[in-house]
């Protein structure tokens, strides 16, 4: 099969970022639990644990010095039987409530939980509102004169209609 | 009337998020709030730099305030923070340093060229002592009472300007 030069710059191209891809990810220690649940535990909190040395990034996918040695802390922990909940509040009173992607309910943070189901309960109420106020709108009944009126013109259009 | 108001609502809102967001301009985003503030310094058993046969732990910072110091020898930013840590060594501030996930002849030399501001050095190889610091960003240093709490953390290098705002610090929690 011939391949155009512009389909053949494609395909290096292709495998040229494949492969970089694949070196991102060996870059991360790759671990191994025997158990299915405790790996998925794994995953799911180095992914919610974000690294305290960069900005945007969970510790799962840093190569930054303490986001290794935080990763190992999380599968020691697992090893030992720890709950998510135990790792994370570990995490937190050393490195502090940064490192937590899914806030902690606290004085400071209430807001943060509160806004999206306040915005949607108080939108809600505006929908009722809007519906409620439509539904009672007053309709006032034609007058005779009205009436006549239009009866009259419905039947002209009926009359030039056939 | 009411009417009148509520077509004034998007603007209101407007002027709201504009304000947020030109506060955030001007916040570092790079700040951190400290954990450890206000509790005490976490327990450890380590030798130190200078005697691989010692052996201190968190008694080390009782009865005395200290400013301890986390550094290394591979570490560039703390070779330029020497001059103020010898700064505030020679205004009377008891400085430890810890000596984190270094080799120890790597950490003798780098005192020996760059100054000896530290009473003392804990050595902490593995960085464990650093990992119960919640140490992310080498250097830092915890300003810890004469009770072992610590009471203020600065993250990075200490620049010269800074000197008086770190011996602030110690003032106030003397």
């Amino acid at each position: 099969m011939a391949l155009t030069l512009k389909s053949r710059c494609c395909v290096v191209i292709v495998l040229l970022l494949a492969s970089f891809q694949s070196m991102a990810d060996t870059a991360i220690d790759a671990r191994h639990f025997e158990d299915p649940v405790m790996a998925e535990r794994y995953r799911d909190l180095t992914a919610s644990l974000r690294c305290p040395k960069c900005d945007a990034q969970a510790i799962d996918s840093s190569n930054s010095p303490v986001a290794a040695d935080m990763r190992e802390r999380v599968a020691l922990m697992l090893h030992e039987g720890r709950a998510d909940k135990e790792i994370l509040d570990f995490m937190a009173n050393r490195f502090g409530e940064f490192v937590l992607y899914n806030p902690r309910l606290d004085g400071r943070t209430w807001l943060l939980w509160a806004l999206p189901a306040a915005l949607v309960v108080g939108g809600g109420l505006v929908v009722i509102a809007f519906v409620q106020a439509r539904r009672h709108r007053r309709v006032r009944p034609l007058s005779e004169e009205e009436r006549t009126r239009l009866s009259s013109l419905i039947h002209r259009h009926r009359e030039r209609s056939e | 009337m009411i009417r009148r108001l509520l077509l004034l609502l998007p603007f209101l809102v407007f002027v709201g998020l504009a304000f947020f967001l030109y506060r955030g301009l001007s916040l570092d985003p790079s700040a951190r709030e400290s954990a450890l503030r206000g509790q005490a310094f976490p327990s450890f058993t380590l030798s130190t730099l200078e005697d691989p046969g010692a052996e201190v732990d968190e008694s080390l910072l009782r009865g005395r305030m200290s400013l301890v110091n986390v550094w290394a020898s591979w570490c560039p930013t703390c070779k330029e923070e020497m001059p103020q840590l010898l700064a505030l060594s020679e205004r009377g501030v008891q400085m430890v340093g810890i000596n984190y996930k270094d080799a120890r002849d790597l950490g003798r030399q780098f005192l020996e060229e760059f100054g000896k501001p530290f009473e003392v050095n804990i050595f902490d190889p593995a960085g464990d002592l650093g990992f119960e610091l919640g140490v992310y960003g080498v250097p830092e240093t915890f300003l810890v009472d004469a009770n072992g709490i610590v009471r203020y953390k600065h993250v990075g290098y200490i620049t010269p300007a800074q000197v008086d705002e770190v011996m602030a610090e110690v003032e106030k929690w003397h």
